[in-house]
């Protein structure tokens, strides 16, 4: 199982969902209206075009003279510049709603995910997300305006048809109409069947692409294990029941068609047998028979249509179900009405009445889990004064992480408090405390654009120079100088054209740009060329001093020169003090770093060139 | 032309079922085109007065029926004959969805199995640098992109084709006149509809650029979220992704604009043809150079005819996209798979390792390992150091056979590893990668993944050598635990030991530890080598780390820098020698307690 399997939350129509979604769909309730109108008077067109044949065949032909002709073509051509300008139009319309739906879901997803926290992230995988915003938001729009064009012009048909049928003979439009409700009742049941079948291809459908990732990705792997042959057959199994499916699917709708034309020419052959002894009692004239003829046929060509809006419909269903569990999942973090009132929201902000952050940070009596039965942090409590550096220690899943996301509010408490300068966090704006961060990551994140474009993306009203002091301040302006075109010099795709080092330098420069107060830094382990890595080292120092700051360090100089060390095990401070003292313990600290001080000096010595 | 062979190809052992395809396409069609003959003689000489004579055999069967008199008084017998053919019809489509399918849906399962087994036997190489995305865009929309060519549209093709033709040829024995009027605006219709299609790829384009730059900015937003929300930029995010959503937007509407122009125009076109055909009829039909019937059955093949029109130049549109999805994926096909250069020994391999005047490098102009020789026993336990690109990885990927010598050769047991089954060398040789990948499956089946019949005592056994059966113990669900995107995350160390479970539960000759004790404790990485040596005296082991404790305990420790190997002997003859490892070995001493701290 991966993300490329998608999930299919319900089986059968849900009311719920497209009461949910409509809410999205109220901006175009014009241009339903429009298109509607449209959709009506071109099912008119089509419904009446039949009757000119009829009108040709009974007053031309059947009368054997031309008169009134010239009018009987100038009407026919209007008849044909409306319905093609009615084309035109409800193409126009439908497209409006097909790409003012998808472009209004993906505006709202889109602020959806700014406002979630954190904890969503680390359950919802990228490429799930990417899913949701992309192909769902396209199917749901595509399906719902497309759909309705089908659904309104299919039915305005029928019913156009059989009303003029009725209007003109109503025992002939009775004999031929018979045949109906056998339609329906085979239209019913063949339509869970292919609903039923579709979905399971559609769920093999998915299995099979992650297998295909999972069989790209572990390639390497797979070679090395000698697992080709076993990994080929559990794939055949999987495309051998795809193909079984599928075929059934095929199968199913290739019954199902002909079974739906076999009813209409019975229809057709009624008509032909009653209508053509009406013909030779004269009780109708023999354009009425060609119309109820061409009626026949015309009937159940919107019957495969809307077979297949039904199928499409429930695709939509699933793709809406999953696109708008993520729309109305609320946000574990929010800033209360009166915090908002006072200080602004994450998008408008009111600065103007922000504190300036001083830097002290306290967590007092703080509990944190995702499941109650699995405690991250239970009455944690740490005091730190402004400026201080403090270096987290420990293995990975010991709650190192948490920390750092708690006090910088991308958690927050399940209980117990986190005060900065004193006051709980939770009396303040999020983009208060997060206007005063610099945030560093263990591999940098960069955004298309130019050097320049992400340097600023620190602080957006910093000008050039500012860019260019940050730049320098960590290191960073001699390699960007480098470039031929210097700070306007595209990045690339996740800065791809940049090595992990000026990636990382890029970052500090990003970071330090907005001066913040407070300072995070997820050190890396990768390694890089010892020219970077000293510049590197060299601008962490820069970019620490006078700043509150939180350090999950693997690097032993990083690590010792902090003004406190916490060594964290299970969600618990077992060693909290400055280098030295933890040394003279010879506690965790200092296995840690004996062991480590060794491992580094040994690579010092074997990469020295 | 090469893509008609790919596409044959493709259709090997299913052509028959095609050929029947397009055959109850031909037929279902005939049988559609027969419904307004009938209707005509019906009209024309059952109902009206015109002779039932001439050579159209709707009229020779109406006369052997009994003619007019008879048909007359059982008009239900024409009826019935307009069921019998549309039935008819509709079994002949039926036999051609089923066939198409059948065909179609087989070929796509080959075509499938056929990737996803031959990406498997692609090199090495070709997968350090393969971009996944793309690999799997063509193993998934290509091969549907295909699938639907083949299953419908092909199909699709023959039945608009032949409806045109056979229209074509009805209406012209009907009346060759109107035939011909009729026929008149089908090419123009055609051209248009051709033309537009082609033209319409260009704005295509523009709404996949649109697309990938807004689902990059979507992409970036995501796995950036930590920085967007660090620098509280949501709103300038929010900016950013409105501009191209924006732009999204407005290039479908451009698109769907075109598309309104092409299917209103195209209306226009087909419709007046339908006027054209029903006034010029009309007014012959007055003249008596028609008769009515005839008429009727021209307004009714009129509509037959144009429909298969305009499908035919969406269809060869889209022909020509299934040519570029059927071009992706023979260019993974057509790669060659690593296997063609595998021997064909089974022999039993026991483990001794020898290279002589190897040579080896991955381009050209730069040659990684430079004339090595030595030789490994079997049983001993070879340690090797190096700086980082000295090309330790190198040497043992060479072992594997993930990468071919040109110069010098590779012999195991004697024999140059090239004479052996590859598979069968990989299952002896066994390599541990320095960054292994877990399969979506549950801890149990990952580890006996490369030794399908092992029990649960093996598993467990695998799991205790590798120093991981504790920690597994203390997940909820144990050794069914899954691990991946959906299951459980484990750290870098643990996923090493997982590695060193799985390769240790095949009892391989030969283990080969790329670095893969990296991310694992020095004590757990001691307890992981002990435990291996008491499971087996016999086993040859090389193992590339830079861990002193680890490299003294082996029975030779081979120094490797820039290429060569500067030094190669027991713990005791290197450290009374200068080099790499005395220096290494002397950190241990020389910072003593009182420096370190």
């Amino acid at each position: 199982m991966n993300i490329h399997e998608e999930k299919e939350f319900s089986e059968n129509y849900d009311i719920a969902i497209w009461k949910n979604l409509f809410q999205y769909l109220k901006p175009y309730k014009n241009n339903f209206k429009i298109l509607a109108m449209f959709m009506i008077i071109l099912a008119g067109i089509d419904v009446a075009i039949p009757i000119f044949t009829k009108y040709a065949i009974d007053v031309f032909v059947g009368k054997g003279t031309t008169q009134g002709f010239p009018l009987f073509v100038a009407l026919y051509m209007l008849a044909i510049s409306m319905l093609s300008g009615t084309v035109y139009l409800f193409i126009k319309e439908a497209g409006k709603i097909e790409a003012g739906i998808t472009y209004t879901l993906r505006g709202k997803g889109f602020r959806r995910l700014q406002e979630l926290s954190f904890s969503y992230f680390d359950k919802q995988a990228v490429g799930w997300l990417m899913a949701r915003m992309t192909s769902d938001c396209d199917r749901i729009g595509g399906i719902i305006a497309w759909g309705l064009v089908d659904f309104l012009w299919g039915s305005t048909m029928m019913v156009g048809i059989a009303t003029v049928m009725f209007v003109i003979n109503a025992k002939l439009a009775l004999i031929t109409l018979s045949v109906v409700p056998a339609l329906v009742v085979i239209s019913l049941l063949f339509q869970r069947k292919i609903l039923r079948v579709s979905r399971k291809v559609r769920k093999i459908n998915s299995k099979i692409t992650g297998a295909f990732n999972e069989g790209i990705t572990g390639a390497k792997t797979t070679k090395t294990l000698v697992r080709e042959e076993e990994n080929l057959s559990e794939f055949k199994e999987l495309t051998e029941e795809m193909r079984g499916k599928s075929v059934r699917s095929a199968v199913i709708s290739s019954v199902f068609m002909p079974i739906v034309i076999s009813i209409g020419s019975v229809g057709m052959a009624l008509a032909l047998n009653f209508g053509g002894s009406m013909v030779v009692v004269e009780a109708i004239e023999f354009g009425t028979l060609v119309l109820f003829l061409n009626y026949a046929v015309m009937f159940y060509e919107p019957v495969r249509e809307m077979a297949r809006i039904f199928s499409e419909l429930q695709v939509a269903q699933a793709s809406a179900e999953r696109l708008l569990s993520m729309i109305d999942t609320p946000s574990d973090i929010n800033d209360g009405d009166e915090v908002v009132k006072k200080y602004g929201d994450s998008v408008h902000a009111k600065k103007e009445n922000w504190e300036p952050i001083h830097g002290d940070i306290e967590f007092k009596d703080v509990t944190f889990y995702y499941k109650s039965d699995e405690m991250i942090l239970e009455n944690f409590n740490l005091n730190i004064k402004a400026g201080q550096t403090i270096a987290l220690v420990g293995e990975t899943g010991s709650g190192k992480s948490t920390i750092v996301n708690l006090a910088c509010r991308f958690y927050e408490p399940v209980s117990g408090q986190v005060l900065i300068d004193g006051v709980d966090y939770r009396e303040r704006s999020q983009l208060w405390l997060h206007s005063n961060i610099g945030y560093v990551l263990q591999t940098p994140h960069l955004f298309s654009g130019t050097i320049k474009d992400n340097i600023i993306y620190g602080n957006l009203e910093a000008s050039e120079l500012d860019v260019i002091r940050a730049a320098k301040l960590v290191n960073a302006h001699d390699f960007i100088m480098k470039f031929e075109k210097g700070y306007d010099t595209e990045v690339g795709e996740g800065g791809a054209k940049l090595s992990t080092g000026e990636k990382q330098l890029i970052s500090f420069a990003r970071a330090i740009i907005a001066n913040p107060k407070l300072f995070i830094l997820d050190e890396a382990t990768s390694s890089v060329d010892t020219e970077t890595e000293l510049l590197v080292q060299e601008a962490i120092t820069k970019v620490l001093s006078g700043r509150t700051s939180f350090i999950i360090a693997h690097r032993l100089s990083t690590i010792r020169s902090a003004d406190r060390i916490l060594v964290i095990e299970k969600g618990k401070i077992i060693e909290d003090g400055d280098h030295k003292t933890l040394m003279k313990q010879k506690g965790h600290y200092y296995n840690l770093y004996t062991n480590q001080f060794i491992d580094e000096k040994e690579m010092e010595v074997i990469n020295k060139k | 032309m090469k893509r008609l062979k790919v596409i044959l190809d493709y259709m090997k052992g299913n052509v028959v079922k095609y050929i029947s395809a397009n055959i109850a396409t031909i037929v279902a069609v005939l049988a559609s085109l027969m419904v307004p003959l009938v209707i005509r003689s019906t009209i024309d000489s059952v109902i009206g007065l015109s002779p039932l004579e001439g050579g159209n055999f709707v009229n020779q069967l109406f006369i052997k029926l009994g003619g007019k008199e008879t048909l007359l008084d059982k008009l239900w017998i024409p009826g019935l004959l307009v069921v019998g053919l549309t039935v008819s019809r509709g079994y002949f489509l039926y036999l051609k969805g089923r066939w198409a399918s059948e065909a179609s849906e087989t070929i796509a399962k080959r075509l499938r199995n056929r990737l996803y087994g031959h990406l498997q036997e692609l090199s090495y190489d070709y997968h350090v640098s393969a971009e996944t995305g793309d690999l799997i865009q063509r193993c998934t929309s290509d091969v549907d992109r295909i699938r639907t060519f083949l299953g419908s549209q092909m199909v699709e093709i023959g039945s608009s084709l032949s409806m045109v033709i056979f229209t074509s040829i009805i209406m012209i024995s009907l009346n060759v006149k109107l035939g011909l009027i009729a026929l008149a605006i089908v090419p123009v219709i055609f051209i248009y509809s051709y033309y537009f299609f082609n033209k319409i790829q260009k704005t295509f384009k523009v709404v996949e650029e649109a697309e990938g730059a807004m689902s990059t900015t979507i992409q970036e937003n995501l796995t950036g979220v930590r920085v967007v929300r660090a620098f509280g930029r949501q709103s300038y995010e929010i900016d950013k992704f409105d501009e191209k959503n924006l732009a999204m937007k407005e290039s479908v509407l451009k698109l769907l604009r075109l598309f309104a122009q092409y299917w209103s125009t195209s209306d226009i076109l087909c419709l007046s043809q339908s006027m054209l055909v029903l006034c010029i009829g009309t007014v012959w039909t007055v003249k008596g150079y028609i008769t009515l019937g005839t008429l009727v059955a021209f307004t009714s093949y009129i509509g037959m005819l144009l429909w298969p029109v305009r499908q035919l130049g969406r269809i060869l549109t889209d022909m020509s996209k299934a040519f570029v999805a059927i071009d992706r994926t023979q260019e993974i096909l057509s790669v060659s798979s690593e296997m063609e250069t595998s021997g064909d020994n089974f022999d039993k391999i026991q483990g001794e390792i020898e290279f002589n005047n190897v040579t080896f490098g991955y381009d050209k102009e730069r040659d990684i390992l430079k004339n090595l020789s030595f030789k490994i026993h079997p049983g001993e336990t070879i340690a090797i150091l190096g700086p980082t690109g000295a090309g330790k990885s190198t040497l043992v990927h060479l072992m594997a056979r993930l990468y071919d010598v040109e110069q010098g050769e590779i012999k195991i047991d004697g024999k140059n590893i090239k004479v052996f089954d590859k598979k069968h060398l990989r299952e002896h040789v066994g390599l541990i990668l320095q960054e292994p990948f877990l399969y979506a499956k549950t801890i149990k089946n990952n580890i006996k993944i490369a030794k399908v019949d092992a029990d649960d005592t093996n598993i467990e056994d695998a799991a205790k050598t590798a120093v991981i059966h504790d920690k597994i113990l203390e997940f909820h669900e144990g050794y069914e635990t899954l691990v991946g995107e959906r299951g459980v995350s484990l750290s870098g160390g643990q996923k090493q030991r997982m590695a060193i479970a799985r390769r240790v539960i095949t009892e391989a000759p030969i283990l080969i530890f790329d670095d893969s004790l990296s991310a694992v404790d020095t004590e757990t990485d001691a307890a992981i080598r002990r435990r291996l040596n008491n499971k087996s005296k016999d086993l040859t082991t090389i193992i590339i780390s830079h861990r002193v404790s680890t490299l003294s305990e082996a029975d030779r420790i081979m120094v490797l820098e820039d290429g060569h190997i500067t030094q190669l002997g027991n713990h005791e003859t290197l450290v009374k020698n200068e080099g790499l490892y005395k220096r290494i070995w002397t950190i241990q001493s020389a910072y003593n307690e009182a420096e370190i701290v």
